[in-house]
């Protein structure tokens, strides 16, 4: 009873003190001055060395749907929707989940380490005591180039997912880009398009979130750093997922 | 504790912290003159360092005042605190230079932040620097590259960019070789004589202390329990100073 009463505490108090540092990180993203020199590195370190993870990923998606749903519909005698169905299924929720999840690996591993052993070799405290605010120089750069990269890396997953899915394709039973392509976006509307995709960047403000938060919060030495670590990229996994259940209902509401 | 002005650099009163039940420090009263240089000395673990931390307000007091150069600490603004931060100098125990940045980077942090110098001005300020504590050479390195020695080094630098009022060093010569510790401890006195800036010398390294400090004071169990020159802390009675300065001295 003690143990479950102990983990209960633990999950209140984490979230108390997630919600104070959200609370503390609002307050000076906004205020100048800007960190704008740390914030255009975060963007080449979450966007551009994440870009191909994401793309190979998406590339994998593609093909993996394409080969899938070909065999379904044909048994129901539904073959020329295959263009549509990939299109869709990429575009709606294969591509924008891969790519967070991805990502959460990627970058929130890399924040999760990277503040965890700046927190404990006092380079967090130095930067301090320089009179500069970390929240403002070391997690708010890091949670906007989140959310401003997951979109834009989604957008490469879902190209890549398409291309690949028509390749897929194509090498069971040829078919020119240009009809496929056609196929698969007669159907789309704008509404099925840029919800999803712009979801992610409620993905990439978890991702940041969580793992600044993580690494900040470190203590005990290199276990500690290993435990931010492995806490940023599971906790920003699970919250991505269950997030996603919630937005997907959300975007049924309110894009019918 | 009484420093040698009207108006002392930082001055501290009934200071007291605990983490969780134990009492780091218990009532501890200080103060530092312009130009003074303390040496706070004990063994490891007796909150000499979160001492130090309490000052620049990276950590919170239980209860107590910290003034530095007049100003109540527990009552700034955090904007206000920022500003009597630029005026502190601070070396930490593991130097804590940024991984990511060089050498002469991480000597052009604050400077890039709190000066409005162009980069050639900013250039000449870094060559300066790194120049006093012979580091120029390496100024193109990343921390990795670069010894534990040097790396103290750069972070003196660092701790001068802003020309500072008060320099706090948190253990400068901990886990150096007897040498390059020497040579740390030399460079603390140099800048000493040249800059005559309040400072804050905490370590458990006895000759170092005595070369740099104008008076000294023994730490434990949160409270000091001697203080005054070498020489009055020679003459205690209290076994542990005694074994503290003979032992101390000895090691090193």
């Amino acid at each position: 009873m003690s143990t479950v009463n102990s983990i209960g505490v633990r999950f209140f108090e984490w979230w108390g003190d997630f919600g104070v540092f959200f609370g503390r990180l609002a307050r000076v993203t906004f205020t100048p001055p800007y960190e704008v020199r740390e914030f255009i590195r975060q963007l080449d370190e979450v966007g551009s060395k994440s870009l191909l993870l994401v793309a190979l990923a998406g590339a994998a998606t593609g093909v993996v749907i394409s080969l899938q749903t070909r065999d379904s519909l044909i048994r129901f005698g539904g073959k020329s929707l295959l263009p549509a169905v990939v299109v869709l299924s990429i575009i709606m929720e294969s591509g924008p989940i891969i790519t967070g999840l991805i990502v959460a690996g990627r970058v929130g591993a890399g924040i999760g380490a990277e503040l965890g052993a700046m927190k404990v070799t006092e380079q967090i405290d130095a930067i301090e005591a320089s009179a500069v605010n970390p929240y403002k120089f070391l997690a708010a750069t890091r949670v906007l180039a989140c959310v401003l990269m997951l979109p834009l890396l989604t957008l490469a997953a879902d190209f890549c997912g398409i291309l690949m899915g028509w390749v897929a394709n194509t090498l069971m039973e040829p078919i020119s880009l240009r009809l496929f392509i056609h196929s698969g976006f007669e159907t789309l509307r704008f509404s099925d398009f840029l919800p999803p995709t712009f979801k992610t960047a409620i993905f990439g403000l978890i991702i940041g979130l969580v793992s600044c938060f993580q690494g900040m919060r470190t203590d005990g030495g290199t276990e500690g750093v290993e435990r931010s670590t492995t806490s940023s990229v599971v906790l920003s996994s699970l919250l991505i997922i269950l997030a996603d259940v919630l937005l997907v209902r959300l975007i049924q509401v309110f894009f019918p | 504790m009484q420093g040698n002005t009207d108006e002392p650099a930082i001055r501290v009163k009934s200071l007291r912290k605990t983490f969780g039940s134990q009492n780091v420090l218990n009532g501890i009263d200080l103060e530092v003159a312009q130009g003074e240089t303390l040496a706070i000395l004990g063994r490891s673990g007796t909150g000499k360092s979160v001492l130090l931390k309490l000052i620049i307000g990276l950590q919170q007091p239980d209860s107590g005042s910290i003034q530095i150069l007049g100003q109540e600490v527990a009552k700034l603004h955090l904007d206000e605190l920022n500003e009597v931060r630029k005026r502190v100098g601070f070396l930490f125990q593991s130097a804590a230079l940024y991984d990511s940045l060089t050498v002469a980077e991480n000597v052009a942090f604050p400077l890039r932040r709190h000066t409005r110098m162009s980069d050639g001005e900013r250039k000449q300020r870094v060559h300066e620097l790194l120049s006093t504590v012979g580091m120029d050479e390496h100024s193109h390195k990343l921390p990795s590259q670069i010894s534990g020695g040097m790396q103290k080094r750069v972070g003196l630098a660092r701790a001068l960019a802003l020309s500072p009022d008060i320099l706090l060093y948190d253990e400068p010569t901990s886990g150096l070789d007897p040498i390059t510790s020497e040579e740390i401890t030399e460079l603390i006195l140099k800048l000493k004589e040249e800059r005559k800036v309040a400072s804050i010398l905490v370590t458990h390294d006895v000759p170092s202390a005595h070369a740099v400090s104008d008076r000294m004071a023994l730490m434990r169990d949160g409270t000091f329990v001697s203080e005054g020159t070498f020489d009055d802390l020679q003459k205690s009675h209290d076994k542990f100073v005694g074994d503290f300065l003979r032992v101390g001295s000895q090691v090193v």
